[in-house]
């Protein structure tokens, strides 16, 4: 704006320039020093011994197994959750019913929900001591302390991530595209594929995106009901953990760096989305 | 279903569109089966030892520490992040620097890192031998393994639910008002303090709020950094893991209930809030 | 919906398979096992193949000895459990019925096929002088110990210090109330299990002088260097036998019995009592003990906790079960 003004003169909605120096320097300052410098810290750590042994850490039985693990766990996860956000987002920006609002508010909590908490409560279900374990048991059906438990711990602490980010993009298409579609003659299938998928796509892939960072990270409410067996449930978050605890703080710092890493190729296609797509998935920014 | 079947139901209102029924269920099948039916088995568990040992439990002085300690680290983590969150979207949304646009991708770094990486980072970067835990500790600022670390791990985890509310509502002030009270002969100070600072209240409480309810639960990135000294630096989410340890099933679960509410009355403010935030627009 | 159930079911059945010419057993341990067991693992399943052709895969979990019993408790699939004290073992047979009471009496030696002991690692030069057990409570001296309510080898530390006490002159049970409780004053950090107590005195740098295990303070010598800590022998300890059990409804249920009953036989073999004595802990077989003198020097009185406190489940009714005389002495944050 006034960058390209020949001589300088400062509109009312402009702040002084010590002012902008100020505040600049305490944003970029928090930032780096908050946010960017742990991440450096892991990088350098994991390499402290050099890139080969970083390298061996990553490629050694447990963390393999541990990667695999933390991939189908999401792997799993990601598509029942783009089952749910989309039905859960078609019936509430849709459709008008009783008990809206409480639906609306059940898939917020899981945000304010303790992680340990969302653990725990599957263990008071299906855990051996708990409402089906016994039954369970003899049925021979391991759920905690197996892929279940984890797969679980995991939908619950992603799940809003896709609804979150449909819902208010729905709302604000309204339904009179859908309406003209079957009022054409669309089946509601045919509707949804050609009519309400284009419109949402890039908020739904936004969706995804949040959604598999946490599910891949999540640390939490795994650890609960995983059992820490190794080569077997341990997901890289908790591989990090256990390296940690083995002394072998390279090896835990290498598996760390490839989540890191995860998360900056989520942040890159985060703004990239964000960049090319803002006005598809403009309506929901907030998470 | 058809036409006829959707006037039949008495639920669906002024809608053609179908699958109202189908995506329902699906959602009502989903949520019953992944968080109604086993927060149920968490409310149920406690009372097994009864009311008077439900309250005696949780007037423990371990407990008691432990959730003073995980509400009052996460409302400094929110007050910090407030005043930071408001710099940086203020920042972000009102100047033209190079690099902007990576800053503003950066913010959401706690959001993508996974917490027991953001953890172990946090843990090393503020050790007495770590990069700022050493001109810290020649300051005689101890961080790490103290109450100042779950802090700063709450202060990580919540910044970008701050900036991230605030910069559509920044983006959208209204010029007019601003330009006016310029006009009227306000200085920038008085600006700042009597027509933006007001309109961006609702969308600052909201966003302290939601990094506030974060950080309450918040498990991965402290415990690493927090040294978990009982009643010092032992927040409740460990404590749960520690009772769930100890066979103490129904401690676990009572606090879990406490932590429960709190998290529901939290979400409930948060959509108290929203709505006031929509009226005052 | 359909999906939904079919896709827990798939992963049910993923997480449950295992294939007919290989057999796959799961060792719960605890804490600092996490070295012995990887050698142990390889050498019995050299073993095993040797003997029957049989590829066995054998995997580990590893955590605090209460939180690894509860776990199993909780319906982790162990087949066999190697805790930190019969304690743990015999919660398992009480909360979950997994195996019979009479466990400890089926396998040699109490069921412990090694055994351990407890002694201080302290900051090399050892700047506060520590020598026994009464110097750990000299003013301002920071020690560092699990938590005896979540770890077995802290129940070993505590049993220990109360020996102590009691056997000072003029010593009785008010006494050593009152050391145990002026003891853990000293204690800045109480990690969960003995691996995150040696992290935080180690790696840290937190307190003045650690409790631990004879086997966890070689390894944190071995680790970080000989010049930076050193261990010491205080006169008296306790004979720590940290216990191994079969979980017979499990194996039942897997048909790994004799697998798991080998594994657990192959702990008391001499190629399994050199690999433990390698890896620091005391072998039964006394003349391999006397063989490695050097590492396990003698202490002059090792308390038992048969003798001298009635066995486990009195001792933990007494001291750890809540409200018990840990729960009164122990004051957190003062």
């Amino acid at each position: 704006m006034s960058a390209k003004r020949p001589y300088r003169y400062r509109g009312p909605r402009e702040d002084a320039p010590l002012l902008r120096l100020i505040l600049s320097a305490l944003a970029i300052g928090f930032i780096g020093l908050f946010l960017v410098l742990p991440v450096v810290l892991v990088f350098a750590e994991a390499l402290n011994s050099g890139l080969a042994f970083a390298l061996d850490a990553i490629d050694e039985p447990d963390a393999r197994s541990a990667i695999r693990l933390s991939l189908i766990a999401a792997a799993i996860t990601l598509p029942l959750n783009i089952v749910f956000g989309v039905a859960a987002s078609w019936a509430i920006a849709k459709f008008d019913f009783p008990g809206k609002s409480f639906l609306t508010t059940l898939i917020d909590l899981p945000y304010a929900i303790s992680p340990v908490v969302a653990g725990m409560i599957y263990l008071l279900v299906f855990g051996l001591q708990g409402w089906f374990g016994e039954y369970l048991r003899d049925a021979d059906v391991q759920i905690v302390f197996a892929l279940p438990g984890i797969v679980l711990a995991t939908l619950f602490v992603s799940f809003p991530f896709v609804a979150r980010e449909l819902i208010p993009l729905m709302q604000d298409q309204g339904r009179t595209e859908e309406e003209a579609a079957i009022s054409l003659g669309a089946s509601g299938f045919q509707t949804f594929l050609r009519v309400t998928l284009p419109n949402i796509k890039w908020g739904l892939m936004y969706g995804v995106l949040l959604c598999n960072a946490r599910a891949m990270g999540e640390f939490g409410a795994v650890s609960v009901v995983s059992g820490h067996i190794r080569g077997l449930t341990n997901t890289m978050p908790l591989h990090v953990e256990v390296l940690y605890n083995d002394y072998q703080s390279v090896g835990a710092f290498a598996v760390a760096s490839l989540l890191a890493l995860l998360a900056l190729v989520t942040l890159a296609l985060k703004a990239l989305l964000e960049w090319r797509y803002a006005d598809e998935i403009a309506a929901a920014h907030r998470h | 279903m058809s036409a006829q079947a959707t006037v039949l139901h008495p639920f669906k209102r002024n809608s053609v569109l179908p699958g109202f029924g189908l995506s329902l269920g699906i959602a009502l099948f989903y949520l019953s089966f992944v968080v109604l039916i086993p927060l149920i088995a968490l409310l149920i568990r406690p009372w097994e030892i009864g009311f008077a040992g439900f309250w005696h439990l949780l007037t423990d002085a371990r407990v008691l520490a432990s959730l003073k300690l995980s509400f009052g680290a996460a409302l400094i983590g929110a007050g910090i992040n407030a005043v930071f969150g408001l710099i940086v979207a203020w920042v972000l949304t009102r100047y033209a620097f190079p690099g902007k646009r990576l800053l503003d991708a950066l913010v959401d770094l706690p959001f993508a890192l996974p917490t027991a990486v953001a953890g172990i980072a946090l843990s090393a970067l503020y050790a007495p031998q770590g990069w700022l835990g050493k001109p810290l500790a020649e300051l005689g600022l101890k961080v790490s393994y103290t109450p100042l670390g779950v802090v700063v791990a709450l202060t990580f985890i919540g910044l970008p639910f701050v900036v991230r509310t605030l910069q559509p509502v920044l983006a959208d002030l209204s010029q007019e008002a601003e330009e006016a009270a310029a006009t009227l002969g306000a200085s920038r100070l008085q600006t700042m303090a009597r027509v933006i600072f007001p309109a961006l209240t609702p969308a600052l409480i909201t966003g302290a709020t939601l990094a506030f309810a974060r950080a309450v639960g918040e498990y991965g990135s402290v415990i690493f950094i927090a040294g978990n000294l009982p009643a010092v630096s032992e927040i409740a989410p460990l404590l749960i893991v520690i009772k769930l340890e100890q066979y103490d099933y129904a401690g676990a679960a009572a606090i879990g209930v406490v932590m429960l509410a709190a998290s529901f009355a939290i979400v409930l403010a948060l959509n108290l809030l929203q709505n006031w935030a929509a009226k005052r627009q | 919906m359909n999906r939904f159930a079919l896709s827990l079911f798939l992963a049910a059945v993923l997480a449950g398979a295992a294939e007919a010419d290989s057999v796959k057993l799961l060792n719960v341990s605890y804490d600092p096992t996490r070295e012995l067991y990887r050698a142990i693992d390889a050498a019995f399943a050299k073993d095993w193949k040797a003997k029957t052709g049989q590829d066995v895969t054998i995997n580990q979990s590893h955590g605090g000895s209460g939180k690894q019993a509860r776990s199993v408790i909780d319906g982790l699939d162990a087949d066999v459990v190697t805790l930190a004290l019969a304690y743990d073992i015999d919660a398992i047979a009480q909360h979950a019925k997994l195996l019979p009471g009479n466990w400890i009496k089926r396998l040699p030696n109490n069921s412990a096929p090694y055994t351990s002991t407890y002694v201080f690692l302290v900051r090399k030069g050892n700047p506060w002088k520590i020598k026994d057990w009464g110097d750990l409570v000299k003013p301002g001296v920071q020690v560092i110990t699990p938590n005896p309510k979540t770890s077995g080898g802290a129940r070993w530390a505590y049993l220990a210090a109360w020996a102590y006490a009691m056997h000072l002159p003029g010593g009785n049970a008010a006494k050593a109330k009152a050391f145990v409780a002026e003891l853990f004053k000293h204690v800045p950090v109480l990690d969960t299990g003995a691996r995150g107590s040696t992290l935080t005195f180690v790696q840290r740098g937190i307190g003045d002088v650690q409790l631990t295990w004879e086997n966890e303070a070689h390894l944190a010598l071995k680790e970080f260097g000989s010049d930076k800590f050193e261990i010491v022998y205080p006169p008296t300890s306790i004979l720590a036998e940290p216990s191994v059990a079969l979980v017979d409804r499990n194996v039942d249920r897997h048909g790994t019995r004799k697998v798991a009953e080998a594994y657990l036989r192959f702990l008391y073999s001499p190629l399994g009592q050199e690999i433990e004595a390698n890896n620091y802990y005391r072998p039964r077989d006394p003349q391999l003990l006397a063989a490695h003198a050097k590492e396990f020097p003698k202490i002059g009185k090792l308390y038992t906790v048969d003798a001298d406190f009635g066995g486990w489940q009195k001792a933990n009714a007494a001291h750890f079960a809540d409200g018990g005389i840990f729960d009164q002495v122990y004051k957190p944050g003062r």
